[in-house]
């Protein structure tokens, strides 16, 4: 493994040596042979799918492993010259400032200066001073106009803004950031990378990111990328080096779209083409394959449509007089489409999800279903045709046992208990969970847990499936899990419908998008379409694909087709 | 969602710009000094007192309707209960009967009981505004810094102030939670009987508790990650310094109570005021 050639005279500012964990509560080693360094001032991306021991490895360097959470160690790790034995967790976090995925929960104070100012009060740093300290800090990540605010009054970005700048006060010299991508839209999220990049440029601190969107973050520069997996690292090399191999896609991670795309059209990628991002590729040098292949795709297969089986017109909602949540929503599926609703952060898109569930009600406008207004059916009547999954399954499961969970809604109908049996286990072995039927809930992981949430759904035998996030916070090899799972409903004739951030799943998985902005529909059309049009991605907080973009350097002479064309062709592959 | 435990609405005036400890100092003082006494002379001009800072502190009515009500209604309950239970309790406590009128035979009222129970309304209208004060003029962010300067464990202090930072997300997810239930099938409404309702609101619970305890870990985990419990003190970035008004108020109340001694010890001889011994 080759360190940066200029920074190898340093002394490594974290330094993992033949290093191995293995948690108390388990029985193998989560991380294993660990052996690498990071100079000060260097900028590494840490890529590896859920499992593969990056949490892990990020307590590792904050600390929080071994003085928080036990284990047995072997080998050495050193964080500024020190082990763990010569330090302290609060030693160490004076060192290395930890912004965790969920920014959220990080927020401990009632206001942003508050918050940012804990770790002072913590140190008792006195009132004026601390004052001082905070609202300069603040500044430097654009937080400082709103010290007072309270955290209900901010977006998920200004959150981890201020997570940022809560970790900046103790003046650490790393930057740990897990998950920086996981709860924010496209746009929120490429923002953050670039504030992530200014902070490392203008105040030399060395930066550490775990995350599995691995394109989103090459965006900007990073030095270099460690693969890990089953607890070792398996690669650390340059983005141009890695994106080059095939060991991404080998291990379940995903690599960038456009890297996907040159090598369909059989591009030899070599680092000299510099391939690490979008912005340095050689574009001439691979502009001829790219064209060839775009000529030899057959055209877009035009698909049967089903009959509209929702309707929604002119629907307008609000909590209060001043604000508005849907404005003259209107929109057609139709049964058999697999849907993504799309766009900012509080545009509306829950809301607009209640309404069709009957949670809240419309103030105008109406709800057809098959050609029926539902106004009048009750929330548990409407549940029969157009079942609702929330993002977390924890906050729908009531039962301790699987079976139990499942059969809940049947049993609260006054259904037959021989026929319960029989519908639940039909919805579990859709789900794939038949084999666990007897266990509890308890013993699944998240994605199981999901799909128990769906069994309990799929259950009542409804028509259309509503999905809030279904792939937030899972790696590439859970959201194809998932996904394939609800493309296989879909396929039974399921309508699905599914409130996303993710631009992947929207361009993979949905033909149909329906796009919300300030509570208003501002599309409704193919996915690739509203992915490709740039005022649009504008003004919905959405990120054009990066498939888009190549085509559009390569001078394509439809860019949009091309995107049309990857799809096609990957769905192809996929069958 | 903008959802908070008490409505705190920022005003500049001379109690908003109190500090936090200056308020629950002057709530403690005024508060024992008020439940010491049962001398209607010294309580009333308390109650007047609170009454008026109620008003110079600029709060609307409509901030206290509720729970103006709600405590109205408890005193009323009070009250009559008081005189159900022990009618004469005036009788035993001043040592003297005069009676005014009787309702049967157990339950004849007495100037003692009227004098007593009269009393206990006084006072319970008296602490209940500088409660409320408190309450709606303190920067809840300055809450657990008051505690804390007090003398309470700053750990218990800032559980106070966690707890009003993710109550509002408690109750968002208790609404998401029921909401998802009840698209199963679950009736929370009327409608349903009693019994069945509460074994459906523990279906809420349990996946509420789940994802809390979830929580807990990520954000125990933060505290550490800044140090939180590093030191045996810490300072309050919300911590309101004492300056001259503060020493004016805390000074205010002190004498109030000193005087509401004065009177126990040099004119009553007790706590109570016994104008029935003549």
């Amino acid at each position: 493994m080759d360190g940066p050639g200029e920074t190898m005279q340093k002394t490594p500012i974290i330094s993992f040596h033949n290093f191995s964990f293995q948690y108390f509560s388990q029985k193998e080693p989560t991380l294993l042979d660990i052996d690498f360094d990071i100079y000060p001032g260097e900028k590494i991306l840490i890529v590896g799918p859920s499992g593969s021991g990056k949490s892990t490895l990020a307590h590792c360097i904050n600390g929080l492993i071994p003085y928080a959470y036990k284990g047995t160690i072997t080998g050495t790790l050193t964080v500024d010259g020190k082990t763990p034995e010569e330090s302290s967790l609060f030693e160490r976090s004076r060192k290395v400032g930890t912004v965790l995925q969920d920014s959220d929960s990080q927020f401990v104070g009632l206001t942003v200066g508050e918050d940012i100012a804990f770790s002072l009060e913590n140190d008792r740093v006195a009132q004026p001073q601390m004052k001082e300290t905070v609202q300069r800090v603040a500044n430097m990540v654009d937080m400082g106009t709103l010290l007072s605010s309270s955290p209900f009054e901010l977006s998920g970005g200004q959150k981890q803004r201020t997570a940022l700048a809560g970790v900046m006060v103790d003046d650490v010299d790393v930057l740990l950031f897990d998950e920086p991508l996981a709860n924010l839209d496209p746009l929120t999220g490429k923002t953050a990378i670039d504030l992530i990049d200014r902070i490392h440029r203008d105040y030399q601190k060395t930066i550490v990111i775990i995350e599995h969107r691995m394109e989103d973050v090459l965006y900007r520069h990073v030095d270099r990328v460690l693969v890990i997996s089953d607890g070792r690292i398996v690669s650390d090399t340059s983005p141009d080096q890695l994106v080059c191999s095939d060991i991404l896609r080998r291990l379940g991670n995903r690599e960038p779209l456009y890297v996907t795309a040159l090598k369909y059209a059989g591009v030899e990628l070599t680092p000299d083409l510099h391939p690490g991002y979008l912005d340095t590729l050689d574009i001439d040098r691979v502009k001829e394959p790219l064209l060839r292949w775009y000529a030899a795709q057959p055209p877009h297969p035009e698909k049967p449509q089903g009959q509209v089986i929702l309707s929604v017109r002119d629907l307008c909602f609000q909590y209060t007089k001043k604000r508005k949540i849907l404005q003259n929503i209107s929109f057609n599926i139709r049964r058999g489409e697999m849907v993504s609703i799309v766009g900012t952060n509080g545009a509306g898109k829950s809301t607009l999800a209640k309404v069709i569930c009957g949670f809240v009600h419309e103030d105008a406008g109406e709800i057809l279903y098959e050609g029926q207004s539902i106004r009048d059916w009750t929330i548990k009547e409407r549940s029969l045709k157009i079942g609702y999954v929330m993002q977390n399954p924890n906050q729908m499961i009531s039962k301790p046992m699987i079976f139990d969970e499942v059969a809940l809604g049947l049993r609260i109908r006054g259904v037959a208990e021989g026929e319960i049996r029989e519908r639940v286990e039909q919805a579990l072995k859709i789900c794939g969970l038949y084999p666990m039927r007897n266990w509890p809930v308890a013993a699944l992981s998240f994605g199981q847990k999901k799909r128990v949430t769906i069994a309990s759904m799929l259950v009542m035998d409804p028509q259309i499936l509503i999905l809030d996030e279904p792939t937030a916070g899972q790696d590439y090899r859970h959201y194809t899990d998932i996904m394939e799972f609800l493309r296989g409903l879909n396929q039974q004739g399921i309508t699905i419908l599914m409130i996303t951030h993710d631009m992947h799943l929207m361009l993979e998985y949905t033909p149909h998008a329906i796009v919300i902005a300030g509570g208003r529909k501002i599309g409704d059309d193919s996915a690739v379409a509203i992915l490709t049009d740039e005022s649009m991605a504008e003004q919905a907080n959405l990120k054009l694909t990066s498939l888009y973009e190549l085509a559009q350097r390569a001078e394509l002479p439809d860019p949009q087709n091309f995107v049309q064309q990857f799809i096609d062709y990957e769905e192809a592959c996929r069958s | 969602m903008k959802a908070k435990l008490f409505d705190y609405i920022e005003k500049d005036n001379f109690v908003f710009n109190l500090s936090g400890v200056t308020k629950l100092l002057c709530f403690l003082i005024l508060t024992f000094t008020v439940m010491y006494s049962y001398d209607v002379r010294v309580i009333l001009p308390v109650l007047i007192f609170s009454f008026w800072v109620l008003h110079v502190s600029e709060i609307k009515f409509a901030q206290i309707k509720i729970m103006l009500y709600y405590v109205l209604v408890f005193i009323a309950i009070n009250f009559v209960l008081t005189f159900l239970f022990s009618p004469q309790y005036g009788v035993e406590l001043y040592g003297s009967k005069h009676e005014l009128f009787a309702l049967t035979e157990r339950y004849t009222v007495t100037a003692e009981q009227l004098l007593y129970q009269g009393t206990k309304v006084v006072k319970y209208l008296s602490v209940i505004p500088l409660g409320m004060l408190f309450l709606l003029t303190t920067n809840p962010s300055e809450f657990a810094a008051s505690l804390s300067s007090i003398g309470v464990s700053y750990k218990a202090a800032f559980a106070v102030s966690l707890t009003l930072r993710y109550f509002p997300d408690m109750i968002r997810d208790y609404n998401d939670i029921a909401l998802a239930q009840q698209a199963r099938g679950l009736d929370l409404s009327r409608k349903e009987r009693l019994g069945t309702r509460l074994k459906n609101i523990m279906n809420i619970f349990v996946p509420l508790i789940f994802s809390s305890l979830d929580r807990v870990e990520v954000i125990s985990n933060a505290m550490d990650l800044r140090g939180f419990g590093k030191h045996k003190k810490r300072t309050w970035y919300a911590f309101k310094p004492l300056v001259k008004n503060d020493g004016l108020a805390i000074a205010l109340c002190v004498a109030i109570a000193l005087a509401a001694l004065a009177v126990a010890f040099f004119i009553d001889h007790g706590r109570y005021w016994n104008p029935f011994v003549a």
